[in-house]
């Protein structure tokens, strides 16, 4: 594995042995001193084409604990605003020796076309509505790390399927590691096609989240993106909750044993309330913290050894 | 997410042992080595005062806790015991194919001023070792640190030696020196297998 692109480069081992990594990376962030030197001496420059805090700040830490120079070149004050384009921004950034990029950019594929151009180790941090994997591995290790195995766990991925490029890698990733995966959304946020799809993939899609709640072990809600819709996508806010938010009411039917998971940034009081962003079973703060100790283990097993990983 | 400071991590690694080469150390020829060492680190340290055992994993997490039981059996007191992973401290991450990390779990009194013993099977060229003091350099400052092999084999490629050996063990460099444990391999053997690349 040279890059990280899609959640579909991942055979099952090689998800298992990333989670496997992430949690002895996770113990760093306990410790006094957060260094560990696996990629000393290496080179890292994330690549930021579309705004993200959350994301970026956790590759730069990943790749900080992990010793390595790590760089962050944002679209904004560079020479992309200046007109340039992106392969030139890619190949000069990829002259000046760097051995890892980290790419988040708005159109969908951009960082496959970049890993043709380039030498360096290629990371997908999310490209415009198509993949965003180490989400998807750091929900599958927040989930694993409270139901245990997800061989067989049901997992419901709730709201705006259309925008987010989330559920992509998710799907990918949890079918890969065997769980059963049911999509719920309102039919005008639910992508065109997708019965179809669902039904060759072996997952299930409903319009009814009340039905499938019941059932769950994980609800994966999704956030939604008010700032890429164009058109009217449900009536009012109020009306998006009363279908389709995690309100107090169905907290009393989700399973006791059930998590809650929530990508972040979240909309209170939309698609989930206060009540239970903050309870118990919700892992939302848990996937942040999870979040560098995954990208730590990516970018140790794309970046650690020159002749790559075992598996 | 935390675990209990005494569990160690469970046996994940494969056997290795094929069935050929000579046996140069039986199940109680180990378990009297582990005695014996038991006995010296006891001595050199005037007691049970201030120690911790930390194993390299694989076998020598499964080692360090036997070395604590014989120390608990001569003593009646309990070391504490943890394991001390150092995949990301080696000098060879780059190459070799990527290594998977195991647990490094400190018991939670820590290792701060206290006199830790390194447990591991094998002491050939050191760099594990040294691996491992950089680890634990990241972890806390102990007043001293010691070494403890079941087998020193030589060539050391690095300036360091154990306090407590099992058996020193003259070899040449293209043999393989295979230590089986029950914890893993359902049996207690230290064998020389001849011709294999080290």
């Amino acid at each position: 594995m040279k890059h990280l692109l899609s959640a579909a480069d991942l055979s099952k081992d090689q998800t298992l042995q990333i989670l496997d990594t992430a949690e002895q990376m996770h113990e760093v962030q306990h410790r006094e001193v957060k260094k560990l030197p696996a990629l000393r001496g290496r080179t890292i420059v994330n690549l930021f084409f579309e705004d993200s805090t959350r994301t970026r700040s956790s590759f730069e830490i990943a790749g900080k604990w992990l010793s390595a120079d790590v760089i962050n070149v944002s679209a904004k004050g560079s020479s992309v605003s200046k007109g340039e384009s992106l392969r030139d921004t890619v190949l000069t950034v990829a002259a000046m020796g760097v051995d890892g990029l980290v790419i988040r950019h708005h159109a969908s594929g951009a960082p496959h076309q970049v890993a043709q151009w380039v030498d360096a180790m290629v990371v997908n941090a999310g490209d415009g509505m198509h993949e965003h994997p180490t989400q998807a591995l750091l929900d599958a290790y927040s989930m694993r790390q409270r139901l245990g195995d997800l061989d067989g766990r049901h997992v419901a991925i709730v709201g705006d399927l259309t925008h987010s490029r989330v559920v992509r890698s998710n799907l990918i990733l949890l079918k890969t590691l065997g769980a059963h995966v049911t999509l719920v959304a309102p039919p005008t946020l639910m992508p065109s096609g997708i019965a179809d799809w669902a039904k060759d993939e072996g997952f299930d899609t409903s319009y009814d989240l009340d039905d499938v709640l019941p059932h769950v072990d994980a609800a994966m809600m999704l956030r939604v993106q008010r700032e890429r819709m164009s058109g009217g996508f449900f009536p009012t806010a109020r009306e998006y909750t009363v279908g389709y938010g995690l309100t107090r009411q169905r907290l009393k039917v989700l399973p006791e044993h059930a998590v809650i998971c929530h990508p972040g940034p979240m909309n209170r009081g939309l698609e989930i309330t206060a009540d239970a962003a903050d309870e118990a079973r919700s892992l939302i703060l848990d996937q942040v913290s999870a979040g560098v100790a995954v990208r730590m283990s990516v970018l140790y097993h794309l970046l650690a050894s020159s002749e790559g990983a075992e598996n | 997410m935390s675990r209990p400071d005494s569990a160690l991590p469970s046996a994940s690694a494969p056997s290795l042992a094929p069935p050929s080469g000579r046996v140069v150390l039986s199940a109680s020829d180990i378990s009297r080595a582990l005695r014996r060492m038991a006995h010296e680190v006891l001595e050199h340290n005037k007691g049970a005062t201030d120690l911790v055992v930390l194993g390299i994993p694989t076998r020598g997490v499964a080692l360090a806790q036997r070395l604590v039981d014989a120390l608990a059996d001569v003593e009646g007191t309990d070391v504490p015991v943890g394991a001390l992973d150092v995949t990301m401290y080696r000098d060879d991450l780059r190459q070799q194919p990527i290594r998977t990390a195991h647990a490094t779990q400190i018991p939670a009194s820590g290792i701060d001023d206290k006199v830790v013993v390194l447990v591991d099977d094998v002491l050939y060229s050191g760099r594990t070792v040294r691996a491992a003091l950089d680890a634990l350099g990241d972890l806390g400052r102990p007043r001293a640190v010691r070494l403890a092999v079941l087998v020193d084999r030589g060539h050391r490629e690095l300036p360091i030696r154990a306090d407590h050996v099992g058996k020193n063990l003259p070899t040449a460099k293209s043999e393989r020196v295979h230590v089986r444990l029950r914890e893993h391999d359902q049996a207690d053997e230290v064998r020389i297998v001849e011709g294999e690349s080290a």
